[in-house]
């Protein structure tokens, strides 16, 4: 297709944005595809494997054109029907991605913790000897043969991060990988958080997956009850002040003095009272947005909702328990409703129903999911359209992801190449751009924390953002150049095989020929086939999906 | 862009510092030319540091009743006592090399001091005190990020901000430009032997970058990587025959160190030592935390000296995000607390002083019974280095919600 034969289709496509934006209004979900072109060009194939996705990999673009735009949208709209023995295979070597939270707690966290102990104590034992003052000079950690413990408790994460890094870069169910991604983030928790992290392997496997395409209540409910965020937003200390679990457990700790000296770091003191950690998050990060219209006092009373949500023995891993001694019984008022006294575990789940069906609420996932897959700013008209049908279908998200991505806006001109690439989206895509086997996934993920994001390792609520300022500054940028290079000229160091594409093949195909004249010079001016495909994924075209 | 200062290169005054004494204090700086830049190096304790053994209140009777394992005996012969400072409070005495910045007062401590935020979990102290916003954990950015924007630099290089870490802490992080560097020398595009051919690729590629985020951003990143280049702080070998502990903490200091002294327009730094959170056999004057003050301390007292006369111009500061309690536990270490010190050095401080209303350690004194109170608010002392230091006359946008009017003078 020449160049002006692909100014055309954009041009029709202008006129179908002004079409179905006159005739909106009513009946959204008739013309949900109106916007998907029947003959797509290469561009729109490679717009829709770069949103939906990871972007292409060798054969996708000419895999989408046979199966039709309209039903690859489809089909990644139904990843449950989408075989993907590959993946399941790539990551069978990985035992902790299966294993229950009381198992990891078994077999990795609390050997650890002991071994943590001994060592501390073997230091201090060193320490106190004057000739071996220097806890410098020891050797590193993770040389230590003491410590195997340690590194299995690293596994855990290490075989998650990897997974995550893998399944973006080989799923054929890409846009639910994305969507994982994307709620993940939303229902941030930190893994760096104590206990957090040992429930994480759980938590994005049972809590977030099985939902990313159902109805938001559903997900919103897992949330809730999830340890990982129990724990991470603190709720699970959150207690009635003076209640009768907590003075209980002050009484037995202070009863148990002596068997308390067996235990060389005990628990923290547990806070008598209510923390309102969670019941801000919820509403501000969660549900309605910081300007959902919720006061102070909402705060506080969800906070009291949400009083005896807790985790039964978090230290071995146990699961969601409630409370009812740590619970306030007492009448709640939330936005302007009331909670009946006496409610018990329903006065959380009454105000889980409150949020979710809240128009701020509809219209804050709206613009987030706009966000992702259209534009940093996303159009208001296409955020309108995404909240109405959030509250037409009670929150089905498949629904809400089904207008966005197959809106005009979705497909105008102005949304082509208008996001820059997150750092795992710039790993994922150059992986796949490459079309190498990555052997060793961990380099991968490595190599994530030098561009500045951290696998489950993002620290406060609001997960990481999703726009182009926060992803590109000066050391990040660097260290995305000097990965284009690591992956095409050392491969094995980031864990891969050799690249098998052509830098053509990237050019023509994965970017679809949009590749800046200073781009391609600097191409044709190297020498190898790997420094051009270096100088091609390094490039500032490639930031951009 | 920037005048790398003349007096350096040739020498002339350098010559005269080399000494440790801090020299600096007595030199007058006037006709040095070029307005001279305020560094702040910020230092973060990460862990909880045991502030009653590192600042020692060795008057209190209670504090030796309530640590009969581990308090820190009194000034007094030997080198395993409290070094005295002021007839009160002593330096752990692992922490000596520090005495003469006390004695040239150039070293300030203030005590009983932190967030009066109920937390006792790590992750959350260290949050709020990074974002200064105590209680408000979806603070999107950093105080010294906040700070960056608050007193916009017409001249300000990519070097303005930087964390000698690997990823940049949430002190730091926000919208204005800041860098997390691990290692100086790695800074920049590495590709072997064609490091050059490739570097000069990339560039003319972003040069030309539509997207302005992306062509910003790729001008920045390789003008650093010249000035980097040009200024070759790797050059700076310490001087004065100051001598870096040889460890993270050590290394960060020095790069930091090579940064101020190659003028690449270093305003505020970051460095982090970790290892604090002693629950268990954490020793007096010899054991774990003497051992991580050895390493503290001397890693410092080499900032001080390598640095010498630029210490006019540098604040260090230190902080930790709570304290620990008063009573030591039953495995010999202590938990979580509340109210730590803080130690705050440099040429324009006024030091030789402790700091803060000291609330006494007696139970009924404690906070919850347990714990050293506190009388000052951590924003107080970071209010005031912002102010008094790097001269920003107003803070309210660098500590929103904080209302403490309280000043220590410490400036």
């Amino acid at each position: 297709m020449n160049l002006r034969s692909r100014a055309e289709m954009w041009a029709r496509l202008g006129c179908a944005v002004v079409l179905v934006a006159a005739t909106t209004g009513t009946g959204v979900a008739q013309r949900r595809t109106d916007a998907v072109p029947s003959s797509p060009d290469d561009k729109m194939v490679v717009h829709v494997l770069n949103r939906l996705g990871f972007g292409p990999g060798p054969g996708d673009v000419d895999r989408v054109r046979r199966l039709g735009l309209a039903a690859y949208i489809e089909q990644q709209l139904q990843p449950s029907r989408i075989a993907d023995d590959a993946m399941t295979a790539r990551l069978a070597a990985f035992e902790t991605l299966t294993m229950s939270t009381r198992d990891l707690a078994a077999k990795y966290y609390l050997p650890a913790q002991m071994q943590r102990r001994e060592v501390q104590r073997a230091e201090a034992a060193a320490a106190a000897k004057p000739d071996m003052r220097s806890e410098i000079s020891a050797p590193p950690a993770a040389d230590r043969p003491e410590n195997k413990g340690m590194q299995g408790e690293r596994l855990v994460l290490a075989e998650l991060a990897q997974q995550k890094i893998l399944r973006a870069a080989y799923s054929e169910r890409q846009l639910d990988e994305v969507l994982v991604d994307f709620w993940f983030n939303h229902f941030n928790v930190f893994a760096g958080k104590g206990q957090t992290r040992i429930y994480v392997t759980e938590y994005e496997r049972d809590t977030i997956r099985p939902h990313v395409l159902g109805k938001f209540r559903d997900l919103l409910g897992a949330v809730a009850e999830s340890p990982a965020m129990l724990f991470y937003l603190d709720n699970w200390q959150s207690a009635v002040p003076g209640d009768a679990a907590t003075s209980m457990n002050m009484r037995r700790r202070r009863a148990g003095v002596r068997q308390q000296a067996m235990q060389p770091a005990p628990a923290p003191t547990r806070r008598r009272g209510i923390n309102e950690n969670y019941a801000r998050e919820l509403m501000e990060l969660h549900t309605l947005g910081v300007d959902g219209g919720y006061a102070q006092k909402d705060v506080q009373e969800i906070a009291r909702a949400f009083t005896g949500w807790t985790i039964d023995v978090p230290r071995q891993g146990g699961g969601f328990r409630f409370e009812s001694r740590m619970h306030d019984s007492g009448e709640k008022t939330v936005l302007g409703k009331t909670i009946r006294a006496g409610g018990g575990k329903k006065d959380g789940e009454q105000v889980l129903d409150l949020l979710a069906t809240h128009p701020s609420t509809a219209r804050f996932i709206a613009t987030k999911l706009a966000r992702r897959f259209v534009a940093d700013d996303p159009p208001a008209a296409l955020v309108d359209r995404a909240a109405a049908r959030f509250k037409e279908t009670d929150g089905d998200i498949r629904e809400v992801v089904r207008v966005i991505i197959t809106s005009p806006e979705f497909f105008a001109a102005s949304s082509y190449r208008a996001k820059v690439k997150t750092p795992l989206e710039f790993v994922a895509s150059a992986v796949r751009a490459a079309g190498v086997d990555v052997r060793n996934g961990l380099l991968l993920a490595q190599s994530m924390r030098q561009l500045g994001m951290p696998l489950y390792m993002c620290q406060p609520p609001t997960g990481y953002s999703d726009k182009a300022e926060a992803w590109v500054n000066t050391g990040a940028l660097l260290n995305r150049m000097n990965f284009a290079v690591t992956l095409s000229s050392h491969p094995r160091r980031a864990g891969s095989t050799a690249t098998v594409v052509t830098e053509d093949q990237i050019a023509s195909v994965v970017l679809a020929g949009d590749v800046s004249q200073t781009t391609r010079a600097t191409v044709a001016r190297a020498t190898t086939e790997q420094q051009k495909i270096a100088l091609l994924l390094g490039s500032p075209d490639f930031q951009k999906r | 862009m920037f005048s790398r200062r003349i007096f350096l290169k040739d020498g002339a005054l350098a010559l005269v510092s080399l000494g440790f004494a801090p020299t600096f204090l007595a030199r007058t700086v006037e006709g040095m030319g070029a307005a001279r830049q305020k560094v702040l190096v910020t230092i973060f304790q990460r862990g909880a540091v045991d502030g009653l053994n590192m600042i020692v209140p060795f008057g209190e009777a209670a504090y030796y009743a309530a640590r009969p394992s581990l308090a820190i005996a009194k000034p007094g012969s030997g080198e395993n006592t409290a070094v005295d400072l002021d007839g009160f409070f002593g330096l752990h005495p692992r922490m000596r090399s520090l005495k003469p910045l006390w004695d040239s007062g150039n070293m300030a401590i203030v005590h009983a001091c932190g967030s009066h935020d109920e937390t006792r979990s790590h992750f959350d102290a260290q949050d709020y005190m990074e974002s200064a916003t105590p209680g408000v954990k979806s603070t999107p950015d950093g105080w010294m990020n906040r700070y960056l924007h608050a007193q916009e630099h017409r001249k300000a290089t990519p070097f303005r901000a930087v964390a000698l870490a690997q990823q940049l802490p949430r002190s730091l992080q926000g919208t204005a430009p800041a860098l997390a560097i691990g290692q100086i020398a790695q800074f920049g595009i590495r590709a072997g032997q064609n490091t050059d051919m490739v570097q000069s690729s990339f560039e003319s590629e972003y040069a030309a970058a539509a997207n302005s985020v992306l062509h910003t951003t790729g001008r920045e990143a390789f003008d650093a990587v010249k000035m980097l280049k040009k200024a070759d702080p790797a050059q700076y070998a310490p001087a004065n025959g100051a001598d870096y502990p040889r460890s993270p903490f050590g290394d960060a200091l020095k790069q930091i160190a090579q940064l101020i002294k190659a003028d690449v327009g270093l305003e505020v730094a970051f460095a982090e030592s970790g290892n604090w959170d002693h629950h268990a056999n954490e020793g007096g004057a010899m054991g774990i935390l003497a051992n991580r003050l050895t390493d503290l301390s001397q890693g410092i007292a080499a900032l001080v000296r390598d640095l010498g006369d630029r210490m006019q111009d540098v604040v260090v500061m230190t902080m930790s995000e709570f304290g620990r309690a008063v009573t030591e536990n039953g495995s010999r270490g202590t938990d979580h607390g509340h109210g730590n010190a803080m130690m705050v050095m440099g040429g324009a401080v006024r030091g030789g002083k402790v700091y803060g209303k000291w609330p006494g350690l007696k139970p009924e004194q404690r906070h919850d019974g347990r714990d050293l109170a506190i009388t000052t608010d951590f924003r107080a002392v970071f209010n005031e280095v912002v102010r008094g230091h790097l001269g920003l006359r107003n803070t309210a946008r660098v500590f929103p919600g904080f209302t403490g009017t309280e000043r220590l003078g410490m400036f």
